[in-house]
């Protein structure tokens, strides 16, 4: 389980996050929704651990342990993975370099095989990481890490962003198979946090809560779908005003 | 080694023996005083005294099986202790009987490289001196690379070296070159002229690692002329301390649709002073350039230069420098450039220099490695150049010798 309790995020010293609430059991999808800028992505990264984004406040609890100042590798090494929306080339460094990296440093060619052709990704395999990758094959790659890596709980930030129709489907199929939508609920362990700017990622993904973030803050819960409905007919604005008729006034 | 060599040349070297190098720190030669000493000629050379074996082995030159070489020279200072060749069609021998057995040699001495080049040219042609003469018949295609080995076994010695590497027509030569030095504190100057001949159509790749002692001066002066549709490509890998080294091998394609690719693998730790370069001029139509450098200091400082010329209609350069500084001492100055004396050529060069990036280092961090196995991973991956064309068997040796001195870096 990922608990996450009034936790506040500061960049380079000014706060991102407010007071974030929010938490996730064993087997289960959360969506974060939000309009750009809202601090979806700056969240994402403060679970995962990276040192720029300083927790001023609150705390992160996964699988029962306090994680809020664990480093970022400890992090990945008891279960958090994470899909970049933008990750750095990183020349000499093979693709297959990174997918044997995530298998724990094992350099099982089988294996790294089968993971490249499920994610449609074996002529990637001796090609330096992310040189000249499209958008999809970004998210290809990102996801066939993760299948290597196995999170128990794994970060999404946009998958479905610059993906074309006949890659939304197989990034679709490999999400489920990394959140192990396959598996029975009682015995699915995976858990999922994704953030979508558009929301068709849920046309393939299930998801069963979804969040509005709003200026750093947690809006809104509720079904995702709903929620997804009430974006596209009324645009963020619904939010925000809905959200904001919830602040208490101030005098 | 008796000298067959021109008055022409001997007078020409007498005039540039004070010359200094156009770059580099200035050595004086007269500071080394050791005498030459016999060492004996090995004609098994597996039974080099184990020491000797050991350091030559760190440069990529084997001697217990030598099984998957087509061909052995070693010299020690400047005695030649072992040559043979184990396949037809393939010569290696000491230079000096190359000039005793073929009257047509004067045709390729001093010819790639000046002898008054400067002081340390003029050395060689004014003192003893000894090289390898390797050459592939005409047609004949090498499976295996033939290895040298040049050992510098005394101290205070200059060892004087001239190397003269011909390709027929046609012909296929890989050669793995080693040159190391006994393991001592006290300092030695290697001085190597290597002059390379790759006629028509014929393809030489030449691997040379370098493994010197941290009191080593080195002053390498190669040149090289290729002709209609050859190949030379050259891999140079530094990664072991030295005091000083510095080259600027010339390659002219006088040929057409010739082709040169030269890779340099550069490692500088606290006390090195290298400055590596290599120059090519395309002076014929449709000729092709890549020069490739990946230089890193741990704190030693690294000049990386880079000139290409375009002389003739049609030829494409391109330059490429890659500089990684780790640590907080340490410099690396790039100079890539071009030079285009017509219209229709294509050159280019990028260069870039800087530390590990932190974004890459967290993204490797994000998929379970610890901040020191992402960085090594990161180091190791800009020390593997991808070489195109180069043999299989010569990529895994490149890489076994990147690998065995990678840990050195980190």
């Amino acid at each position: 389980m990922l608990k996450i309790k009034d936790l506040s995020v500061a960049v380079e010293g000014k706060e991102i996050i407010h007071d974030v609430n929010l938490s996730i059991h064993s087997g289960e999808t959360h969506v974060l929704f939000g309009p750009n800028g809202a601090g979806k992505s700056t969240l994402l990264m403060s679970i995962m651990g990276f040192p720029k984004y300083t927790i001023t406040k609150g705390s992160i609890t996964f699988k029962g342990k306090d994680i809020t100042h664990m480093s970022l590798d400890e992090r990945a090494r008891m279960g958090i993975g994470m899909s970049f929306q933008r990750p750095p080339v990183v020349r000499g460094v093979k693709t297959r370099d990174m997918i044997a990296a995530c298998l724990k440093q094992s350099n099982d060619s089988v294996e790294i095989a089968k993971l490249a052709d499920k994610a449609d990704m074996s002529d990637f395999l001796e090609r330096d990481i992310n040189y000249g990758f499209s958008g999809g094959e970004i998210k290809r790659s990102e996801l066939m890490q993760l299948l290597a890596q196995k999170p128990e709980l794994t970060l999404l930030d946009e998958p479905e962003s610059g993906v074309d129709l006949v890659n939304i489907a197989l990034i679709g199929n490999l999400m489920n198979d990394l959140l192990e939508k396959n598996c029975p609920i009682q015995v699915r362990k995976c858990m999922g946090l994704i953030i979508t700017h558009t929301g068709h990622i849920l046309d393939y993904v299930n998801a069963r809560t979804g969040y509005v973030m709003c200026d750093g803050t947690i809006g809104c819960v509720g079904d995702p779908h709903e929620i997804l409905n009430t974006i596209r007919e009324r645009g963020y604005d619904e939010c925000i005003q809905c959200y904001l008729g919830r602040i208490p006034p101030n005098d | 080694m008796t000298k067959k060599t021109s008055s022409t040349f001997q007078e020409k070297a007498k005039a540039a023996i004070d010359k200094k190098a156009a770059l580099g720190e200035d050595i004086d030669l007269k500071k080394y005083t050791g005498k030459d000493s016999e060492i004996p000629y090995h004609k098994d050379p597996s039974e080099l005294p184990s020491d000797v074996k050991e350091r030559m082995l760190g440069a990529g030159v084997i001697l217990e099986d030598t099984s998957q070489r087509s061909g052995t020279y070693l010299q020690m200072d400047n005695m030649p202790v072992h040559y043979s060749t184990t396949q037809e069609g393939v010569e290696v021998m000491p230079v000096s009987q190359a000039l005793e057995k073929y009257d047509w040699m004067p045709d390729y001495w001093w010819k790639a490289v000046a002898v008054d080049q400067d002081k340390y040219t003029a050395n060689i042609e004014l003192n003893n001196y000894d090289g390898y003469f390797i050459r592939a018949l005409k047609g004949q295609k090498t499976v295996f690379p033939v290895q040298a080995c040049l050992y510098l076994a005394k101290e205070k010695m200059v060892q004087n070296v001239h190397n003269i590497i011909i390709a027929e027509e046609g012909s296929e030569l890989h050669i793995i070159t080693g040159c190391t030095a006994a393991v001592r504190e006290e300092f030695g100057l290697h001085v190597g002229v290597s002059e390379f001949y790759i006629k028509k159509g014929a393809k030489v790749t030449f691997t040379m690692i370098h493994s010197w002692n941290p009191d080593t001066a080195v002053r390498p002066r190669t040149g090289a002329f290729v002709e209609d549709n050859g190949l030379f490509m050259s891999n140079y890998l530094l990664m072991k301390p030295v005091h000083s080294i510095q080259m600027n091998p010339t390659v002219r394609c006088v040929g057409e649709n010739s082709t040169v690719r030269y890779n340099s693998i550069l490692v500088a730790v606290p006390g090195s002073s290298l400055d590596i370069g290599t120059r090519v001029l395309l002076n014929a139509k449709g000729a092709r350039t890549e020069i490739i450098s990946r230089a890193i200091t741990t704190g030693g400082d690294i000049t990386a230069r880079g000139y290409i010329e375009g002389n003739a209609p049609e030829v494409k350069g391109h330059l490429e420098c890659r500089g990684l500084i780790l640590g907080e001492k340490g410099s690396i100055y790039s100079i890539p450039e071009l030079k285009g004396n017509l219209a229709n050529i294509d050159l280019s060069h990028e260069a870039a220099i800087g530390k590990i990036a932190e974004e890459e280092v967290e993204y490797l961090m994000a998929r379970g490695l610890t901040k020191a196995e992402a960085t090594a991973a990161i180091v190791r991956g800009f020390l593997h150049v991808d070489i195109e064309g180069l043999p299989p068997l010569l990529s895994a040796e490149l890489k076994k010798a990147v690998d065995a001195s990678e840990k050195e870096v980190m």
